[in-house]
Order: structure tokens, then C-alpha cells, then sequence
């Protein structure tokens, strides 16, 4: 991803219109508090630009109906407005075909999707590698697996900086290893894998590699041909688009040998008593009435990530990244938890003397939203040793006033607490 | 609504010195008190004589809030009986999280001051984390594990 960052030459980024953009998301005008929204949570869901808002409500004003089955013309509309979304979606992600792209709730439905029907083939004692720094959504369901199936969990350590220890994640490739599930970005350090070197090691052996892209897709152009990746799981309401909808891409060869997940409507292709024949890909994996309305806004969102451009997302979002950063190496006491070469734009924050739910409680207060907590990877803070962290995570429509606010806000917390 | 309901000086003064912190090697009770959203972890310690809380202590880490929530807890508790602890929790717990009840603050004493908690929702665990234990510990024998989920 930061070669995507290197390549964008320093005046497309030096015209991005910021307030232009800011313009786009109504709730950015909201106040907190009497004070300007600074909206700084991003990892755990996005704000919504109105061509968003604007497709969801035109859905259910002009083009709702169920999908696939009715001959009438409010189906055709919503079948088109579905499948379109999907279309959409194949092109941003640059995946070979529309089948390959799956609709499913979220990232954590999709990590639950493969486990449950990939995993299904596993053995007791075959192993599947994560890291230290996954989100819980990648741990609990390799563990239910565990311990329904008697596989192995294998974990691979990160350093100080918030890291994957390579040379360690290489050794716990093995004959049995059936899946490298990792994380794409980190949504508690902001750390940018380097998933090509992943790939390229676990297909060295044969082993498929699924990554959550949950915290990547909204931020950097993302080429699952290019990757090379078996399956790739990202949310929409993270990507600026509603929630309840997101993608499972999975490689066409090996969705067709996986059993389904959910059986029900939509999934079938013929059903009597005695047997059923599934619907060809992706339905195959779409059971029930699928997410209409929210494939509609993600197909909104995918097009006005297209007219802003990943590349000046990326490229803008790096600025901020760093600025942040030197800001806040200037607050007395605090210390940023994961300081990767290669980084997201995260800042995981402890503050000496002030947990992190006072530090959330005491910014708000000044109308600057983070999240403080483990951020659903209490793993990665046994690590670090610290029981949370507060953490600004940063969109394309914030700016560097508002970092300087969450900044004073953190100075403020230690006047009012230490 | 205003910092300064939450963040009373008693409050700041329990958190930057609590009270009663620190390990009991003769408790005859010791319960984990655990707050899943943001990962505070109390260990309360407690010698229960008969039916009388003869000492209280408690470790662990937390927010300024759940830290002064034992703090004052550990103090209010000390030689109390458990039919009085427990109904310094319920009144605790009124004071937390019901609207229009107005509590025995007599009873409640230098407790009282977390009636500002109220005003700020998701600050509610926080300060019943120790309460919350404290029911356990007062329950059951052994060594338990509890969450305010």
C-alpha cells in the first residue's frame, strides 16, 4: 500500500480539497457538546457522504422489491440495483469475475463464512497460522474450529514496533498448516502487513492465505489479482457505506469446492425432500434475502471512493498520519502504542496517569470522538502490557485542526486528572 | 452535564491514592470483577468474619472512576455486615442507574458523589465494576470470576 502512497506525486495531494470533501458528509456538521465534531473513530465504523445516504433512500423510494425471483418491474430494479452493487464492487477490488465476490454481513461473517465452510474439511491436528495482532473477529472463529475440530492455532509473534515477526510467522508454516488467516492493516496498531511477502511464503507450501481487509480497503487501493490472496474479507460501514453489508472475494476454484454456510432461500437451485441443488457462485454462499438496501449504498460508496481517487485518499491520509504523529510526540506524557515503518493511519495512544475510558470521556467533552477500550484485540494489548488504549483513526475528511484538538483535548486530560 | 459531576475532587483524590490497595494474604475471599468493554481488572480481597466484613482490600487496574469505585467501596465496607454491604449496594446501584429514585444518600455517605456518574451512560460499569465483585465475593466461596456484562 505505500507504494501506492509513493507513486501519487506531491500536488495531487497537495489539491485535495478537504472541505470540499467534508461537504459531502452531513454528519460532519454535527456538534458535540457545543463543540465542532471531530470524528477521529474510523476503524470502528465510517460517516456516510450523501450520494450514500442518497442511494439507500432512493432504493426503498423507487426500487425495492426482493431479488431474483419476481418478473415484475420493481424486482428487475432491485435485482439490477444487487447485482450492480456486486459489478461494482469486482472492479474496485479487481477481482476476475462477479462470482468471486460474496455479500455477507460484514468482515466477521465472512471469516465466519470460510471457517465454517472451508474449515469443515479440516482434520484434528491440521493448523491454521494468525497473528498476534489480529481483531477477535479473526481469532474466535479458528477457535470454535479448535475446538470442535481439534486443529491447532498457531499465532505468530510481533516485536515492539507492533510488527509481524517474518522470520517466526515462516517457521509456523508447515505440512499441516491448511490456512494463514492475517490481518491486512491492524485496526489497534494501524501496522500495514507485508502480505505479499505472506502470500508469497504460504504458497511456497500450498497453503491458501485469507486476509481481513477490513481496515485496508477504505484507505488504499486494494488488487486481489495482484495479491494473489485465496480470500479476502472487508466491511462495508468501514468503507463509507452502510452497515449489515460486506464482502467475502474468494478465488472462484476454490468457492466452488466449499460447501455452503447458511442453507435456505436464495442458495438453491432445485429442492425436493430427498435432496437440493445449490445455486451456482456467489449465491451458493447468499442464503435468505440478502442485504438489498446496503448493497445499494456500498455500490454508492465504491463510486465515490472512485471519483475521490485510493491513490489521493492514501496519499492525504499519510500526511495526516504523520503530522498526528509528530503532534502528538509533543503531549507530555504520551506514548503511541505501534510505531510500524509501515503504517496506517492510527494513533493508539496511552497517556501516563490517565486511563483510556477517562481519556475518552474527558475528549468527547471537547466534541473530539475516539475509541478507547482493546479495541477487540485484547491480545494485542496483553502484548504492550496496557489494559486499552484511546485511538483516533483517521478518514480522508479529517485534518489536521482536528488533530490538533485531540491533541489539546489530551493535555487537558492530564491538567484535569494527574 | 460537566466534567467536574464525574470528576469530583473526592473522586481524583481516590484515584490518585487509593485506599485499601494492595494484596491480603489472609483473605478468606478473593474475586476477579471484570469490565469486558474496556478491559479493567479489579481483584477484590475480603476477611469475612461470620457474617462481619473485617477487611477489605483490592488491586488491579482501572479508570479514575472504577479505581475511586473501590477505593470508597473498600472504606464504606470495613466492619460492616453483609446484610449492610448488601444494601449499600442496591442503594449504590439505584444511585447509578435509576432516573427518578432519589436514594438514601444518608446511608450512601461520602458515596453520594457518584450520583454525576448517572449523566454519563457509558461510565455506569466503571463505577458498579467493584460493587459488582463485591456481590460475588459476598455470594459464593473460592475463587470466582465475574464480568459487568
Amino acid at each position: 500500500m505505500n507504494a501506492t502512497a509513493e507513486t501519487v506525486t506531491k500536488s495531487d495531494a497537495a489539491v485535495f480539497d478537504v472541505e470540499r470533501i467534508r461537504a459531502d458528509f452531513p454528519i460532519l456538521a454535527e456538534r458535540a457538546h457545543g463543540q465542532p465534531l471531530a470524528y477521529l473513530d474510523n476503524a470502528a465504523t465510517s460517516q456516510k457522504p450523501q450520494a450514500v445516504i442518497d442511494a439507500v433512500n432512493h432504493y426503498y423510494r423507487h426500487q425495492n422489491a426482493n431479488v431474483h425471483r419476481g418478473v415484475h418491474l420493481l424486482s428487475e430494479r432491485a435485482t439490477e440495483v444487487y447485482e450492480g452493487a456486486r459489478d461494482r464492487v469486482r472492479d474496485f477490488i479487481n477481482a476476475r469475475s462477479s462470482r468471486e465476490v460474496v455479500f455477507v454481513r460484514g468482515t466477521t461473517e465472512g471469516i465466519n463464512l470460510v471457517a465454517h465452510s472451508l474449515g469443515r474439511g479440516f482434520r484434528k491436528g491440521d493448523e491454521v497460522v494468525i497473528s498476534h495482532m489480529e481483531h477477535h473477529s479473526n481469532i474466535v472463529p479458528w477457535q470454535q474450529l479448535r475446538d470442535q475440530l481439534g486443529i491447532v492455532l498457531k499465532v505468530a509473534p510481533i516485536n515492539q514496533a507492533g510488527e509481524l515477526d517474518m522470520e517466526a510467522f515462516e517457521a509456523l508454516l508447515g505440512e499441516r498448516t491448511k490456512l494463514v488467516s492475517v490481518t491486512h492493516v491492524s485496526n489497534a496498531l494501524g501496522t500495514i502487513n507485508p502480505v505479499r511477502r505472506i502470500i508469497e511464503l504460504a504458497h511456497g507450501r500450498d497453503i491458501p492465505v485469507l486476509l481481513d481487509g477490513a481496515q485496508a480497503v477504505p484507505h488504499a487501493g486494494v488488487d486481489v489479482q495482484a495479491l494473489d490472496c485465496e480470500f479476502y474479507v472487508f466491511s462495508g460501514h468501514k468503507m463509507f457505506a452502510p452497515t449489515g453489508i460486506g464482502v467475502l472475494y474468494g478465488k472462484e476454484a476454490l468457492l466452488e469446492r466449499m460447501p455452503p454456510f447458511q442453507g435456505g432461500g436464495e442458495m438453491i437451485k432445485m429442492v425436493t425432500f430427498d435432496r437440493t441443488v445449490y445455486a451456482e457462485l456467489p449465491h451458493k454462499f447468499e442464503a435468505g434475502t440478502p442485504n438489498i438496501a446496503g448493497a445499494a449504498g456500498l455500490g454508492a460508496a465504491v463510486a465515490y471512493l472512485n471519483a475521490v481517487g485510493m491513490d489521493r485518499i492514501a496519499a492525504y491520509e499519510h500526511q495526516l498520519l504523520t503530522y498526528g504523529t509528530e503532534q502528538l510526540q509533543q503531549v507530555p506524557g504520551a506514548r503511541i502504542i505501534g510505531t510500524a515503518r509501515d503504517k496506517a493511519a492510527v494513533l493508539s495512544v496511552v497517556l501516563d496517569g490517565v486511563h483510556a475510558h477517562d481519556i475518552g470521556t474527558i475528549v468527547d467533552r471537547k466534541g473530539v470522538a475516539v475509541r478507547s477500550g482493546h479495541h477487540c484485540a485484547m491480545p494485542v494489548m496483553q502484548f504492550f502490557k496496557v489494559a486499552a488504549t484511546a485511538r483516533a483513526s483517521l478518514a480522508f475528511y479529517n485534518t489536521r485542526d482536528e488533530l490538533d484538538r485531540f491533541c489539546d483535548a489530551l493535555r487537558y486530560a492530564r491538567e484535569v486528572l494527574v | 452535564m460537566d466534567l467536574d459531576d464525574l470528576y469530583q475532587e473526592v473522586i481524583l483524590d481516590h484515584k490518585r491514592n487509593p485506599r485499601n490497595f494492595g494484596p491480603m494474604p489472609d483473605a478468606n475471599r478473593n474475586v476477579d470483577g471484570f469490565n469486558p468493554l474496556c478491559g479493567d481488572h479489579i481483584h477484590l480481597h475480603m476477611k469475612l468474619a461470620g457474617d462481619v466484613i473485617e477487611d477489605v482490600r483490592f488491586e488491579g487496574e482501572g479508570c479514575a472512576i472504577s479505581t475511586a469505585s473501590a477505593s470508597l467501596m473498600t472504606e464504606a465496607l470495613k466492619g460492616k455486615r453483609v446484610e449492610e454491604a448488601e444494601r449499600m449496594f442496591e442503594a449504590v446501584h439505584a444511585l447509578l442507574t435509576e432516573e427518578d429514585v432519589d436514594p438514601d444518600l444518608g446511608q450512601l455517605g461520602k458515596l453520594a458523589i457518584f450520583s454525576g456518574v448517572r449523566q454519563f451512560p457509558s461510565r455506569v460499569k466503571c463505577a458498579s465494576l467493584a460493587w459488582h465483585t463485591l456481590c460475588a465475593a459476598i455470594q459464593d466461596d473460592g475463587d470466582e470470576v465475574i464480568t459487568t456484562e
